[in-house]
């Protein structure tokens, strides 16, 4: 029976905070899930749990004694077992030696059979089906989460961590996890589970404690919780609404039609289901959602990036179904992906040429040749313009902070001036100037007479934005308003799946 | 049939294979445990260079061959810690500096050997490596002229491919140097140290080479002769790469690039070129990595530097 204690716990990158005043108590036997959006700080907090970061400040307490873990050697010494959300696993290798690399049964000779013997004894004893000599390349990623619990038993686990254990998952799988979960609970093995899915926390937890930005905001016994108090918590009550932007002025013709698409995600689930929508022009158009409720999948299908499985997306009345991603480009689609550093920029080139990088045809070439002093004039002009700091079109991208690399993506995007706009969290980990310069820039090309698809996790930024919202859940929209008769008690109701007839008026949304 | 069959009825050929697969097969049997653990090898013919010098020097000088065999191996493996370092400690790429270090070979042994011996080269009293007759096997007939009397490092290569096979895939050390190989980041987070693993696995290869270098300069003959290897440090990547970076994959292969040079040494009489013959070894490791037999798969993280995270 052990227990896990956090207290004060601080880890700090270059220019972010990660974790701030991290508390947690994990009590023995219990299962204690940690809620919070993406960024919100859990994958930080395993990570120091793990020995794989060193926190700045604060301690990590098991059975009441202060540990320091310097390397992930040290916390499998004391019993920490962690099912990373990216599995440690060899694919090359067969389950039993994945299952005791590094913990052999003995040096000299590997005990091939012996130790197949005793990973299948685990396996059996608490539930898990395996078989020891298959190759993991060959099995589905609900066994490898398997094997990975095994591992963690098979180095006498303590205190078993499971990071987004559900999130490549397929709701069968996710039932066969709860029930092994379960399993370990009775056994005393304390576990605590990360996610971000409400309904999975409530159907599983005993605790919950709560992370925004940084911080653990709250810890509560699950059964006397609702889903819209998680929701609150989560995404921050005291959410303070900053001065509305002027509503749009002309609301102009349907630009984007989405007709009852369904789109699948990597593991070939629905993770957009027959979904529904228009955008016109004039208008910003919120997307609200939980992490995970197929936002991704659905932009993703709209760029043009993601296949789709059936239904239809139309723009300016033209299905886009055989244009390709250039196409659209062409045809006034521009989109500002969410994962900037990774999908926007090429953090090794300068900003002048990543300004270029979308569309190389005048000013900026001629001829099949660059012509690099217009390119640097209109870069220097951008820059100005979105008020990139350095403003020098010669910095390396890579060399720029997070703000700034996204005021660069927006600038290239919305110099283009697109009719259609797709914007993906794009304030995401911004300092408040920069956010109020990005917004400026939305409304600007809103008030064109242009559209904006907004996706955010943060309603605050959707109900300062938006002309109409949506609210997405498990791949459909779930409700959709006007943005004067949206709240945010609504709102965030609608995000846990709940559908109050009262509150979502159908013709509110023309 | 006359022809073909002098050529092919000859157990001398078959017997020349085997000695011509000896210095293919100790290289590659270097890489294959090298890149086990994740370091890409194409310094073995730098490797076996140095291993052919030093192997005649030491044998020259100590009149011993055995002497002469210890320090060429070791030469090796010294040489190969260069590369090690490089792409452990600096992750540096690891094509680039294994080119570096046979650059760095060829010089170093062309300098030394000019400087030592001059326009005489090696003295000719240098000890070979002994061959050996074994009494029973010899006298069958067709196998025993073939496996019977070879020279003594032929032998100890094929006793080394077995012991290879049995470190690789039957000891945990072999379990966790292909871990690491495969998946370092892994490894890690179970506690195995990388570094160490792979140096180890780099320096075993050098090891590796420089006895496929002893036996040209001491085996074969017993002289040394600046770039002696001609590139069969190469054909011995080739011959690792065709045997799917296993022991016993790698001998094969080896056997099979050592036949096709006994067989150009046997068709020069008859008129086929020898320079068609010897390209037939980079022409079977293209089709096998394209796949076309079997496809060869590396290590998952070959050649990809491990930086662990703070």
């Amino acid at each position: 029976m052990s227990t896990l204690e956090i207290r004060h716990l601080r880890k700090a990158f270059p220019g972010v905070i990660a974790n701030d005043d991290v508390n947690l108590l994990v009590q023995s036997g219990e299962t204690h899930a940690i809620l919070g959006e993406n960024g919100a700080g859990k994958s930080t907090l395993i990570k120091m749990i793990s020995g794989l970061y060193q926190p700045d400040q604060g301690e990590i307490l098991i059975d009441g004694e202060a540990r320091r873990f310097d390397t992930p050697r040290d916390a499998i010494h004391v019993g920490i077992g962690v099912v990373h959300q990216h599995f440690m696993l060899i694919p090359a290798l067969t389950v039993a030696e994945n299952v005791v690399l590094g913990s052999e049964l003995s040096k000299g000779r590997f005990q091939r059979s012996k130790t197949e013997a005793a990973v299948a004894e685990i396996s059996r004893s608490f539930g898990l089906p395996l078989d020891p000599s298959a190759r993991v390349r060959d099995l589905s990623v609900g066994m490898q989460q398997r094997i990975e619990i095994v591992k963690a038993l098979y180095r006498k686990v303590r205190i078993l961590i499971l990071d987004e254990p559900t999130a490549v998952l397929t709701p069968q799988e996710t039932r066969e996890l709860f029930v092994v979960m379960r399993q370990l609970k009775a056994e005393g093995i304390p576990i605590v589970f990360i996610s971000h899915k409400l309904e999975e926390v409530r159907e599983i937890a005993d605790t919950v404690t709560v992370m925004r930005l940084g911080k653990t905001v709250q810890t509560h016994p699950v059964a006397g919780t609702t889903s819209a108090q998680l929701a609150n918590w989560m995404v921050g009550r005291d959410v303070v609404f900053s001065d509305h932007p002027p509503a749009s002025t002309g609301i102009g013709d349907t630009l984007l039609e989405v007709d009852r698409l369904t789109v699948l995600d990597e593991r070939k689930v629905q993770a957009v289901r027959a979904l529904t929508f228009a955008v016109r022009a004039g208008e910003i158009y919120g997307v609200a959602g939980i992490d995970g409720n197929g936002q991704t999948e659905l932009v993703e299908a709209i760029a043009g990036l993601r296949p789709v499985q059936s239904g239809v997306i139309r723009f300016q009345g033209r299905s886009l179904a055989k244009v390709g991603v250039r196409g659209r480009l062409r045809a006034g689609i521009s989109y500002v992906p969410q994962d900037r550093q990774r999908d926007g920029l090429v953090l090794t080139f300068t900003l002048t040429e990543n300004l270029m990088l979308r569309d190389l045809s005048r000013p900026f070439s001629r001829g099949g040749f660059l012509t690099r002093k217009a390119a640097r004039q209109r870069a220097q002009e951008l820059l100005t313009e979105f008020d990139v700091r350095p403003d020098n079109p010669s910095a390396l991208a890579g060399s720029l902070s997070g703000g700034n690399q996204q005021k660069v993506i927006l600038a290239r995007e919305v110099a283009s001036r697109p009719k259609l706009l797709i914007a993906v969290q794009p304030t995401r980990g911004l300092d408040v100037g920069a956010i109020e310069g990005i917004h400026r820039q939305l409304l600007r090309l809103r008030d064109e007479g242009n559209a904006v698809l907004l996706v955010s996790l943060e309603l605050e930024e959707i109900l300062a934005l938006a002309d109409r919202i949506a609210v997405m859940h498990a791949g459909q929209i779930i409700t959709e308003l006007p943005r004067d008769q949206a709240d945010i008690e609504t709102i965030g109701l609608a995000m846990t799946g709940e559908r109050r007839a009262a509150v979502t008026s159908e013709e509110g949304s023309t | 049939m006359s022809v073909v069959g002098q050529v092919f009825g000859n157990p001398e050929l078959y017997a020349s294979t085997l000695a011509m697969a000896t210095p293919l097969a100790l290289p590659a049997l270097g890489g294959t445990f090298s890149e086990r653990t994740g370091v890409v090898n194409i310094a073995m013919e730098g490797n076996m260079l140095v291993g052919a010098f030093f192997g005649v020097m030491i044998a020259a000088a100590t009149h011993s061959s055995w002497l002469g065999l210890l320090a060429g191996a070791l030469a090796g493996g010294i040489l190969s810690l260069s590369l090690a370092w490089a792409a452990i400690r600096l992750q540096a790429d690891q094509v680039v500096v294994g080119m570096a270090v046979n650059l760095f070979a060829a010089g170093i042994t062309a300098f030394l050997f000019n400087t030592i011996y001059g326009p005489n080269g090696t003295p000719p009293n240098t000890p070979f490596l002994p061959t050996v007759t074994i009494p029973g096997l010899y006298q069958i007939p067709f196998i025993g002229p073939i496996l019977g009397q070879q020279n003594v490092l032929v032998y100890i290569m094929l006793l080394l491919v077995v012991v290879s096979h049995y470190v690789l895939f039957h000891t945990t050390l072999g379990l966790r140097m292909r871990a690491v190989g495969e998946h370092p980041e892994a490894s890690d987070t179970v506690g195995i140290n990388v570094a160490r693993l792979r140096y180890l696995g780099v320096f075993l290869g050098g090891l590796l080479a420089g006895l496929g270098g002893v036996f040209l300069s001491i085996g074969l003959l017993n002289s040394f002769d600046v770039g002696m290897t001609d590139g069969r440090g190469y054909i011995a990547l080739a011959a690792m790469i065709f045997g799917k970076w296993t022991p016993l994959g790698s001998l094969g292969a080896a056997l099979l690039f050592g036949f096709a040079t006994a067989l150009s040494f046997a068709l020069q009489g008859i008129g086929i070129s020898s320079n068609l013959v010897a390209m037939l070894p980079y022409a079977l490791t293209i089709i096998a990595l394209t796949g076309l037999i079997g496809r060869s798969r590396p290590p998952a993280a070959d050649g990809i530097p491990y930086a662990p995270t703070k």
